[in-house]
């Protein structure tokens, strides 16, 4: 006994050398804590030691030493807000489309501006300048960087009462500290306008808003503030200041393999399958789904998951509503959540939406300015996502489905541009307005307006791609193969246990009857008889 | 009264094990196909897919044991007598006749029973297998260029499933078509018919 005590005690204290070594060479190996991992201080640089009065001022500055960085800006889809779709020939973007939220930037610059990577964008906006590029909306790592609506697009320097004799006073920011201490991009700064799309946060996409700037593992897996710790950067690789990934022209199908480190591959690097491949689980019956199941279908249950809200639709007809003050009548929900604005209309939101699911190749096709809409045919799709079963490009894929209903020219038969945010008369959000508002609005994308206004159903088609759970979140296989199951509704394929052949069940079920009622009637005989 | 030794272990152990994988691939095998909930979707696809591998297995064996031992005799077709057993079974059964056919070890079974037994080993199982297989292996297939459509596929296994499970009922109640209700299924577990 002694002995063998002796014996573990030796064994224990080489186990424990042994670790107390491992642990000195892993420290040698490691970088220390405290290494910077730029090699460059911006603080140090004599170009950024000066107050800034202006945006513009300090994109100059930049560009004494990044000296290509706003030519590659020029050729982003978040600087020219413009994007031909080579598939349908459509020219969309946010200067070209109608939605169903503000329906256009068109005529309300000075407020949507705020979300353009550049300073003082409108309709004559020159879209070749360097300096008005704004590198720090990107770039600021204090966040303290804002655009204010209203500014067209300008941060604000001074203290400034907005709107002009409202009393309310927009805080100046020094731009000096932010241009010192710029840095890589992280998921607030892609947030302050992504999370806060169609007007405030989680509004538009559902499965993007403010819960990401610092989410757990539940509600993002890659994004796990506590964990992997993605930034957006992570899966948009950038190269040259091109951001990968696009809701316009989707990567709906990747059939390539994972990204190697080294190996020079030209796929979009923001799909699931760049990193994990076409095999990522461990299951082969999983495994058999890929081809015809996008990875978001299972794996991201539901969007909205973050305790925030997202608009699910919006009724613009119900707008014009006034209190007992005359002011826009506002009416909000048990959460704090507006429910209904007098400038806007009634709105629904939900939290922890199951997503609709369809086929999708990736192609978009838009309801523009101009194109014929019909009345009985409503919903008006605002976008339609392309693909089916057969065509060999398809997934299914979530989708979040946006309704709407919002004003139309009767007359002209189109969607219309509505002017909704200014200070002037005709903006709705001012006087309320409708025929005033659209007159403005389609005045300044120069098309004709027949002075008529309706309101029409629209649905817009979202694709639900981040918020990715944890895989033991992942939806279980009940989810779809189940009658009445998540993709019921989905046509072109046979998902087992959500319904077969209804002529096979039918004869089978009633010639197993009628077999077990013969061989019953055929005991009961035999047992009446007591013969055998 | 005799008694024959008529079932060899090896027989038996084969019979029963297919008879519990059987009725647990009817069983997870309807559930997959969406007709009730039971064990859920997922346990009932793994329980069905572990117990085929199960299945086929046991067929290697059986199939060796067959051949080797010529028993696979006992299934060859012949319609002598077949219908001295229909008339048993439609009217004599009720009557207290005697069952027509006597089991041997040479001829362990009635005409109509091996003309069945064939009919599920040629027919029915095939049909399965083949299906099951095709199922199991769909997305390789269709890598391989076999463009066959799932929902067919689908469709062959379940009519293969309602033919076994007609088999099953009807084979069931035969098995208490004996001397005594209880009589062969004793047989069918200690290997002896004691109706001699």
């Amino acid at each position: 006994m002694q002995v063998l005590k002796r014996v573990s005690i030796a064994l224990a204290m080489v186990v424990m050398m042994g670790s107390a070594f491992a642990a000195t060479e892993q420290k040698a190996g490691a970088p220390d804590a405290a290494l910077l991992k730029s090699t460059a201080d911006h603080s140090k640089f004599k170009e950024l030691q000066r107050p800034f009065q202006s945006g513009p001022e300090v994109t100059k500055a930049c560009l004494t030493c990044h000296t290509e960085a706003a030519k590659q800006i020029h050729q982003t889809q978040h600087w020219k807000w413009e994007y031909v779709n080579p598939g349908t020939g459509q020219t969309l973007g946010k200067r070209h489309v109608i939605n169903n939220f503000c329906t256009s930037v068109s005529s309300n610059y000075k407020s949507c501006a705020s979300c353009h990577i550049g300073y003082g964008l409108d309709d004559k906006f020159d879209f070749a300048s360097q300096e008005n590029v704004d590198c720090l909306v990107c770039h600021d790592a204090t966040g303290k960087y804002k655009k204010p609506a209203g500014f067209s697009g300008h941060p604000v320097t001074k203290d400034t009462e907005f709107p002009p004799g409202s009393g309310k006073i927009v805080r100046g920011i020094d731009l000096q500290a932010i241009a010192q201490k710029v840095g890589k991009t992280r998921r607030e700064t892609c947030g302050t306008c992504h999370f806060y799309g169609g007007g405030g946060d989680a509004v538009k996409h559902g499965d993007l808003d403010s819960s990401l700037d610092r989410p757990d593992k539940a509600l993002d897996v890659h994004m796990d503030a506590e964990g992997n710790n993605f930034t957006c950067a992570t899966c948009h690789k950038t190269e040259g200041h091109q951001v990968p990934g696009s809701r316009y022209a989707p990567t709906a199908m990747d059939k390539g393999d994972a990204h190697l480190r080294g190996k020079a591959d030209s796929s979009n690097p923001a799909t699931c399958q760049a990193c994990h491949g076409q095999t990522p689980h461990g299951m082969a019956k999983l495994n058999d789904h890929t081809d015809k199941v996008a990875c978001q279908t299972c794996h991201i249950p539901a969007f909205a998951r973050g305790d925030m809200p997202t608009k699910m639709s919006w009724d613009w007809s119900t707008a014009g509503k006034r209190d007992a003050k005359g002011k826009p009548l506002v009416i909000t929900n048990d959460d704090g959540h507006v429910t209904y604005n007098g400038i806007k209309g009634d709105f629904v939101l939900e939290e922890n939406v199951r997503p609709e699911y369809m086929w999708f190749n990736g192609s978009v096709k838009y309801t523009l300015m101009g194109d014929d809409i019909d009345k009985s045919r409503q919903p008006i799709a605002i976008n339609t996502f392309e693909g089916g079963p057969n065509d060999g490009k398809s997934l299914i894929w979530p989708v979040k489905l946006f309704r709407g209903k919002q004003p139309f020219d009767p007359v002209n038969r189109t969607l219309v541009v509505t002017h909704l945010a200014g200070e002037d008369d005709t903006a709705y959000w001012k006087n309320m307005d409708w025929e005033k508002a659209i007159a403005a609005g389609m005045a300044a994308v120069g098309k004709p307006f027949s002075g008529k206004v309706d309101f029409i159903e629209t649905v817009a088609m979202w694709p639900i791609t981040h918020m990715v759970a944890p895989k033991e979140k992942a939806l279980a296989c009940n989810e779809c193969h189940a009658r009445e199951g998540r993709l019921d509704k989905v046509e072109g394929i046979y998902i087992p246990g959500r319904g077969g052949n209804r002529l096979v069940d039918t004869l089978g079920w009633l010639a197993s009857a009628a077999i077990l009622v013969g061989v019953l009637v055929h005991g009961l005989i035999r047992f009446v008889n007591r013969k055998h | 009264m005799g008694r024959i030794y008529i079932f060899t272990r090896f027989e038996r152990l084969w019979h029963w094990t297919q008879a519990v994988l059987i009725i647990g691939m009817l069983l997870t095998g309807f559930e997959i196909h969406g007709s009730y909930h039971l064990l859920g979707f997922e346990q009932a696809h793994r329980v069905h897919n572990m117990a085929v591998w199960a299945f086929i297995a046991l067929w290697v064996f059986a199939m060796f044991w067959h051949l080797t031992t010529g028993e696979w005799r006992q299934y060859i077709p012949t319609m002598t007598n077949i219908d001295k057993i229909i008339r048993f079974y439609a009217s004599g059964i009720f009557k207290g006749e005697p069952h027509p056919f006597k089991p041997t070890r040479e001829r362990k079974h009635n005409p109509m029973q091996a003309q069945t037994y064939l009919g599920v080993t040629v027919v029915v199982t095939p049909l399965l297998w083949l299906s099951g297989l095709a199922y199991l292996f769909y997305n390789e297939l269709t890598a391989a260029g076999y463009r066959i459509d799932l929902g067919t596929i689908a469709t062959v296994h379940t009519v293969g499933a309602f033919l076994m499970l007609a088999f099953l009922i009807g084979h069931i109640y035969l098995g208490t078509t004996g001397h005594t209700p209880s009589a062969q299924f004793r047989a069918m577990l200690t290997g002896w018919d004691d109706d001699h």
